[in-house]
Order: C-alpha cells, then structure tokens, then sequence
C-alpha cells in the first residue's frame, strides 16, 4: 500500500468529541484506481474518518494528503471541486426537490450550463437505477431509492475519488446483487472508491485493499481474505476470545 | 414552473395594466401601493423563500433604497434615474454586508431573522435622530412632474411602470430558479451539508442571494419615494414594510413564483376592505394581518398559490 501511487494519504488523524475519543491517530492510503474497503465495528470510528477526508470534521492531529496535495484544512466544497465525492450513513436528500433536481446540484458542479448539467442528471440516474423517478418528489423515494440517490449524486460531481457510507445497508438481497455491478462500473471507468461496508459479501466481492477500525484505531490492513482471518479483526467484530475459541474449534 | 402557472401570470399582469384606464385614482392608487408591497415580497422571496433564509428587517434595504434616493436629489441635485439606479445599488450593497456579517456568523433560522431585525431598527433610529436624513419631521421631495425626473402627473403611468418592473422581477427569478445558482440556492435551503458536499459554495451562494434580493427590496423602496414623494425614519425602515414584504410571499405561496404577487394584492385589499368597514380602530389592519398568517399558516402552508394548485390537482384526480 506504501508507495508513490497513493491518491489519498490520511496519516495520524486524531479527533475527540467531548470526552469521547472518536478517532486516535491513524493512517490509510488510498491507491490510485483501487477499491479500498473501511470496516470494523459500529462507533468504531468510520463516518468520522470521512468527514474528515471529506471537510466536514475537523481532526484534532494528523493530515490529509490528496494528490500530493495538503487539504486538512480545506472547507468540504473546494475538496468536492478537487474531485473527492462523499455519501452520507444517514441519507442527506434535498427532501423539497424531485430525485432529477438532486442530481442536478451535482452535475452543476462541472456543468453551468442548465440543459447539459440536466442531461447528465439523467444519465446518472439512468446509471444508477433511478432513470424512471426523475421528475418523483425524493421524498417519495424508498431507503433502497434513498441511497440510489445518494450515489447519483455524488456521481453526478464525475469525482476522482469517491467515498461511499454504507450504500448497501438497508438494502434486501437482490437490491444488494443488482447495485454490486453499478459499483464494479463505476470503478472500471477510473474513478477511485474508499468504502465503509458492513456487508461482508461485497466487501470480499469488490475490494483490492482493506482496512479494519476498532474504536478508533486501525487494527488491521491488508488484502480481504488475509484481513477476514486476523484474530485481532475476528474479536473486534466477535468479542474477546472468540478467535482463540474459533481456533480450537478449527483444531477439534 | 409549468406553463399554465406562466400564463396565469401574465394575464394578471395585463388585466392590472387595464385597472389605470378604467379605475378612480382612489384605485389606482390602492394598485400601485400593492405592487410597491409585491414588488419588496419579490425580493424578500427570493432569500426567504427559494433561500429558506428568513428575514424580519427588509426594511433596511427598502428605506436604504428610499433615502439614497431622495437624499441625492435632495442633497446633491442629482438626476431622479440616476438616484434610483444608485438608491438600487447602495440597497444591494447593503445587503451584501448585512449578509457578510450574519452569514460568516453562521446565523440561522430565528437567529438570522432577528439580526436582520436589529439592523433594520439600528438604521431606523439613525435615521430618525440624523439631520441628513431630516430626523423626525422627515424629507420631502419638490414636485416636479416630467418622465426626466421620474415623476407623473398621471398616477396611472406608475401604476404600469411597477407593473413593468414586477413583470421583470419575475422574468429574472425565473431565469434565476431555471440556473445553476438557482440549484445551489435551493439546494442551500433544503439541506447545507449535502450541498456542501456536492461542492457548493454555502457564503458565497447566500451572499448572493441576499445581495440580489436586497436590490429589489430596494427598488420597491426607490418607487415608493417617488410615488409619494414623502420619507420619513418610520416609513423607509419601519418594521411595517419587512412585515408586508414577508406576510406578502407567505400568505401568497412561499418559494412560488406568483406568489409574493397575489400575496400583496390579497393583504392589500383586505387591508383596505377592514380600513373601509373599521376605519376608526387604529391597528385593525395589523390585526386582520395576524389573522390572515395564523390562517393561512393553519390551512394554506404552501400559500395562496399552493391552496390554489392542490385545489385544482384535487379536480383533475376526482
Ligand atoms: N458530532 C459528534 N459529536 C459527538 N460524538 C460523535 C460525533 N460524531 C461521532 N461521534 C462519536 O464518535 C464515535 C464514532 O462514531 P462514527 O464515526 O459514527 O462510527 P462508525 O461510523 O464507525 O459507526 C461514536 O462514539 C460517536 O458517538
Ligand atoms: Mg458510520
């Protein structure tokens, strides 16, 4: 993961809120063109990481490197226009907009042009599922409709790199199965994806690189299949013992 | 917005442009009076309404567009036209510092509508303790009648040239609302760390906004001056014009386009309706106002024009 082809570097971060210690000084790298999965356990620490990477909390220590580039303490809109692109855990709709509006405020970013930042409004949605709800009230939209949403919006900016919250939470089985390709495609035509996911399957299915959080440290990096047999990752997720129990287990 | 709502506007712009050739001056002066008060609900909507800022203190860019205006003629004998396009500006600008001051802040919801009140009533008790601004016997300007210092003998030629400039006013919010700022604005409304993450500009888009709106509220300011040739601390920054302005755009149809519009014509009428029939109790008017919001907030929240458009929907669905 070391190396000159990181486009994000995100070293000894830090952030307390209050007495609760939320982040404690740790580091990931990102690599150009990857898939890079965050996992670990729910108050670990994730979505405060990307508010971090993304501008919307400001770290106590530590830096963010994009492009070689310091961006700590760059406001959230100008790493948009850099091309770092943000979903939210919780969803985030323009409740008063329809679902093309929304995506509209996207595309504007690279498009002033009202008729073009449309179009490729409607392109986005088409990509993502959402062709049909267009002109639909995002209020009326789903959770599954939701978190559509909520990538097509971030698409809908044409980011470099993109970070994803949890788009598949919520989700039933086949929704699952049919927004997995929708990530694939969005990687095949070169755009980086950070991505926190508790749904094993995907992570396993789409990334290169993982790494694992535990209150608010970095526990373990590395490919999925060598991450997912970590006894330190095996007790984050399973409680104290559980890896030595799986051993023996293993060994009966 | 749908052609149909287009064309409703439209033809309610030509039929008041009939009411000056038909109507006693009594009338036309009732029309001129609701379109000054239309005219400042288009400004403050575009703010509060598709900027979801609220303000109370309109008053500080509709006096500040008043007196820049009379004071340049007054004081420096300046061209009437030029003073209006000047009394514009200083209003916008204005707006742009109010905005500077209360959005770097970070001043939001009953916060910002009270800030914005404090200054509208700091500038009123400046101008009505100042001898430049003529204190509290107020200024007033010669009559000078002629199209060179914007002044009519007819009072039908204002009647149709705020009819004019509320038609324009519409046309630039559309053209607004059809644009990327309008996105950004909307979208600031609507949820501001979503759109700070699709890479808006939040300050920058308010302070448009307000700076724009400002403008308008101002030229509502400019007109009035003009048409009555008498400002006094109480008349340009007096809470009345920021009550009316936002009563106008609410009781009308917040964030709407006709909204502010048919607002203004409908407190206005009322208004003169209760001042027929009670004309002997002082405040009546304020009180039917009250009223009016506490109903249309109870039964109409999207306004007149939303009443309006779910009654209709409601019809075609049946
Ligand atoms: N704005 C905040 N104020 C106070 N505490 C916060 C805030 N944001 C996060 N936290 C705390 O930080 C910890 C990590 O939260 P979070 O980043 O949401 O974890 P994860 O996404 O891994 O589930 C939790 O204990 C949470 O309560
Ligand atoms: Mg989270």
């Amino acid at each position: 993961m070391s190396g000159g082809d990181a486009m994000l570097e995100v070293s000894n971060i830090s952030r307390s809120f209050g007495g609760v210690r939320a982040l404690g000084g740790l580091s990931l790298s990102v690599a150009q063109g990857s898939i890079t999965g965050l996992i670990g356990p729910n108050g670990a620490g994730k979505t405060t990481m990307f508010g971090v990477i993304s501008g919307f909390v400001a770290p106590d220590t530590g830096s963010v490197t994009y492009r070689g580039a310091d961006i700590t303490r760059e406001p959230a809109h100008l790493r948009a226009r850099r091309g770092i692109a943000r979903t939210f855990q919780i969803v985030q709709p323009f409740a008063g907009l329809s679902v093309g509006e929304n995506i509209a405020v996207g595309s504007y970013l690279r498009h002033a042009k009202p008729s073009e930042a449309r179009a490729r409004a409607e392109a986005v949605a088409r990509r993502v599922g959402l062709g049909a709800m267009l002109d639909q009230p995002a209020s009326a939209l789903t959770v599954s409709g939701r978190k559509r949403l909520e990538l097509a919006r971030a698409l809908a900016t044409e980011p470099d790199l993109l970070l994803l919250d949890e788009v598949l939470a919520g989700l039933n089985p086949s929704e699952i199965r049919d927004i997995l390709p929708v990530i694939h495609d969005i990687r095949a035509s070169g755009v980086t994806i950070l991505m926190i996911e508790h749904v094993m399957q995907a992570v396993m299915a789409l990334c290169d690189d993982i790494f694992v959080m535990a209150q608010g440290r970095m526990i373990a990096e590395g490919k999925p299949d060598a991450v997912c047999r970590d006894p330190q990752v095996i007790e984050a997720y399973l409680g104290h013992g559980a890896a030595a129990r799986m051993q023996e287990a293993g060994n009966a | 917005m749908k052609r149909s709502e287009w064309l409703f506007l439209v033809a309610l712009l030509a039929a008041l442009a009939l009411v000056p050739l038909l109507a006693s001056n009594l009338v036309i002066n009732f029309l001129v009076t609701a379109l000054i008060v239309a005219l400042a609900a288009l400004g403050w909507n575009i703010l509060g309404g598709l900027g979801g800022q609220i303000s109370f203190g309109h008053a500080a860019f509709f006096g500040t567009g008043a007196y820049v205006t009379e004071l340049l003629q007054l004081r420096l004998g300046a061209n009437a036209w030029a003073a209006a396009v000047a009394g514009i500006a200083a209003g916008a600008l204005v707006g742009l510092a109010i905005g500077a001051a209360v959005f770097r802040a970070r001043l939001r919801g009953s916060y910002f509508a009270l800030v914005t009140l404090a200054f509208a009533e700091v500038l009123r008790i400046l101008a009505n303790a100042l001898d430049v601004t003529g204190g509290a016997s107020g200024l007033l300007l010669p009559l000078q009648p002629g199209a060179a210092h914007f002044q009519f003998d007819q009072r039908s030629v204002f009647a149709w040239i705020g009819i004019a400039c509320v038609g324009a006013v519409l046309l630039l919010t559309r053209h607004m609302m059809n644009s990327r700022f309008g996105a950004h604005l909307a979208a600031v409304r609507e949820n501001e760390d979503a759109a700070r993450a699709l890479g808006v500009d939040i300050l920058a888009t308010k302070l448009r906004a307000i700076t724009l709106s400002a403008a308008i509220t101002a030229a509502a300011g400019v007109f009035y001056v003009q048409y009555f040739l008498y400002l006094d601390a109480n008349i340009g920054y007096g809470t009345w014009i920021s009550i009316e302005a936002l009563l106008a755009a609410i009781i009308g149809g917040v964030g709407t386009m006709a909204g502010p519009l048919i607002g203004a014509l409908a407190l206005h009428g009322l208004g003169e309706l209760t001042r027929g029939f009670a004309g002997s109790i002082t405040g009546i008017d304020l009180v039917i106002f009250g009223l009016l919001l506490v109903a249309a907030i109870a039964f109409a929240p999207a306004g007149i024009v939303g009443a309006w458009k779910r009654y209709v929907g409601g019809r075609r669905n049946a």
